[in-house]
């Protein structure tokens, strides 16, 4: 892998982190954002391990925890907490918050606060692919939470019958909000639930970015070959609670430290950059300074946009003709 | 022009929208080998081939759900719930997904998915299947819920339903399917009646019944046998429940001062209710008398068939209801 692709995808999980972070700020000492917030914190390589696989007509389709896909999509900061913020200038004008983030230019379908809803859409994305007989796939994330909603099972198995050039990409944190995937989950290995609806299907390393990138480009690769749908499940941790106000009181003691301490996606690619591909300490550095300047700007930005204008409120309610 | 009955005018707008459009296609349940449940999509599979007539799993949810991320990505599908009964297991996609991606995501995403959806009761078909719940998916704004009563209306409705931009639910009442008395002249070509305007369907001077679907046709009835105690309705029919046309029921209440409201859902927070609302709001100096509703007893249909009969509305039930308040 190319020096500087690596330190690209470097400088988007620490954006990707530090938003997390700005956004708990603005939330939790400002009051500038509402309503709710599920940060992505822990789980950074995934995005972006997958979405540097992807080309960009593929689409994307996420559920609620979705800033670090759109961040890792290419929409920039500034509008995605302007979003957050409620503000005109956000990516969806206000109108969708933390949890709708969406861009049509980015092939980004959208976030979605429906547990597994979206599957189906993604479902759809891919239906639209395969009738046009084009060579593009839809990449659907959701976690281990939604894999026991019936959406999941509908939406698997439509794709399967239908052969649909769609990925799904399990991220499993371990928890659907407090509860423990081996409480919710009467089969706590969720890549055998796609097994069973015969699509392929792979547990990997959802910390590690550089086997993300790998998995998501093999399964990719295959989808466009035609051989159907895929299933990647990517073991994580989200650091954060199920959104804020969350205490995480149901989490064992130390398990988050030791995800922390031994298996931080940013950490292991830091040190791959470090002992293998001769980056210095001090580039790495500056691209974290780099990422403080643009997250000071999009919170400036942010927080001199105006509101949505009140004789807005009734646009969009059914798309123009 | 052909006389049509209400099933075959379906047929002929998805037909020609299909020959017109190589990106509408259909997915349902029993649609293309078995040619529709309600035979609706006969022959289509031999005329356009598995790709745009397609057979799918029992999965209301994600048959609705994928109908809208195609529609997202462009293409123009008609999904077809097997009766509207089912299409309660998918509330969630078309109510929370379909009828939200416009306003959600600020108007960058389309939506052009057609449900199609069977409806209605008196086939003894049971409490479970035999709803009228049309009002229920109307109280939502996003998603355009059609009506149709008549053949000449179901097939340019339909069509416009097929071109609209934003998600329709398509409401068919099974009774009037094959009725000889529905059907109409229907012309062969290209036509569409547009969504969200509601029509006169007999004019009258003396009351207004203000209905749609199924509850037309017991209004004319009633209409006809009103007429020959010298008593002249005027029958309007709403066409669209959502968006609601409320200029041309406010007109005709405006020039009869008396209405009565019939429609084959239950009462309580039916259709009627709204539109008494409405018109109390609207043009109460107008009011000569308390409007009148005529819909489903609030009871879940029962199997026997002269109990069934006895919740529904029919022509003497709104006969009453107009001899009450003239």
């Amino acid at each position: 892998m190319e020096k500087e692709t690596l330190l690209d995808w470097y400088r988007q999980m620490v954006l990707i982190r530090r938003f997390e972070e700005r956004s708990d700020e603005l939330y939790q000492l400002e009051g500038k954002i509402k309503g709710f917030l599920h940060l992505y914190i822990g789980q950074e390589a995934i995005a972006v391990g997958t979405i540097a696989a992807r080309r960009p007509q593929d689409h994307l389709i996420t559920a609620y925890r979705d800033h670090g896909h759109a961040l890792a999509a290419g929409l920039e900061a500034k509008y995605v907490l302007a979003e957050l913020m409620g503000k005109a200038t956000g990516v969806t004008g206000g109108r969708g918050g933390s949890m709708h983030l969406a861009s049509r230019d980015r092939h980004f379908w959208g976030g979605y606060g429906i547990v597994g809803a979206h599957l189906s859409l993604g479902v759809g994305l891919a239906l639209a692919e395969k009738y046009r007989e084009s060579e593009f796939a839809a990449i659907c994330y959701f976690g281990d939470g939604a894999t026991n909603i019936g959406y999941f099972h509908e939406s698997l198995n439509m794709a399967g019958v239908w052969q649909l050039p769609i990925l799904f990409v399990c991220e499993n944190n371990k928890y659907g909000m407090g509860t423990a995937v081996d409480k919710a989950s009467a089969n706590p290995i969720i890549s055998d639930k796609a097994r069973a609806y015969c699509i392929p299907a792979k547990r990997i390393d959802g910390n590690n970015i550089l086997e993300v990138y790998d998995e998501t480009s093999a399964a990719l690769a295959k989808i466009r070959a035609g051989e159907g749908p895929q299933f990647l499940e990517m073991m994580t941790y989200r650091y954060e609670g199920h959104s804020i106000g969350d205490r995480t009181r149901y989490r064992p003691e130390g398990e988050l430290h030791q995800w922390r301490d031994e298996k931080d996606p940013i950490a292991t690619l830091q040190k791959h950059l470090l002992t293998q591909m001769g980056i210095s300490e001090t580039e790495l550095m500056a691209i974290q300074q780099d990422v403080e300047r643009e997250m000071d700007e999009a919170v400036r930005f942010s927080n001199e946009s105006p509101l949505p204008e009140l004789d807005t409120l009734y646009n969009y309610i059914y798309p123009e003709a | 022009m052909a006389r049509l009955t209400l099933r075959e005018a379906i047929t002929d707008a998805l037909r020609e929208e299909m020959q017109r459009d190589d990106n509408v296609f259909i997915m349902g349940e029993e649609v293309a080998d078995w040619g529709g449940t309600y035979a609706v999509t006969k022959g289509f599979l031999e005329e356009f081939g598995p790709r745009r007539v397609r057979d799918t799993p029992i999965s209301e949810m994600v048959i609705a759900g994928a109908a809208t991320g195609a529609a997202m990505a462009g293409l123009r599908p008609v999904a077809e719930f097997m009766t509207i009964n089912f299409a309660f297991v998918a509330f969630d996609a078309i109510i929370n997904h379909a009828a939200k991606v416009s306003y959600m995501f600020n108007g960058q995403f389309d939506c052009p998915v057609v449900f199609r959806a069977p409806g209605g009761g008196g086939k003894q078909l049971g409490a479970t299947h035999s709803h009228t719940p049309d009002v229920i998916f109307a109280h939502f704004p996003g998603l355009k819920v059609v009506c149709p009563a008549t053949p000449y209306d179901a097939k340019g409705l339909l069509k416009a339903a097929i071109r609209d931009n934003g998600p329709v639910l398509f409401i068919e009442a099974v009774p009037l399917y094959t009725s000889p008395k529905v059907r109409d002249e229907v012309p062969e070509g290209d036509y569409t009646v547009p969504i969200g305007v509601s029509d006169v369907k007999r004019e009258g001077s003396d009351v207004t019944i203000i209905t749609y679907g199924e509850g037309l046709h017991i209004s004319l009835d009633a209409a006809r046998q009103l007429e020959r105690e010298g008593i002249e309705a005027e029958v309007v029919d709403l066409r669209t429940l959502q968006p609601l046309d409320m200029s041309v029921p406010l007109a005709s209440f405006k020039k009869t001062f008396k209405a009565v409201v019939v429609e084959f859902g239950h009462q309580t927070y039916g259709i009627g209710a709204e539109i008494v609302a409405r018109l109390q709001e609207e043009a109460f100096d107008y009011l000569d008398a308390p409007i009148k509703r005529v819909a489903q007893n609030d009871v879940p249909a029962p199997y026997s068939g002269l109990l069934e009969k006895a919740a529904l509305p029919d022509a003497d039930k709104v006969v009453a209801a107009v001899k009450e308040i003239l």
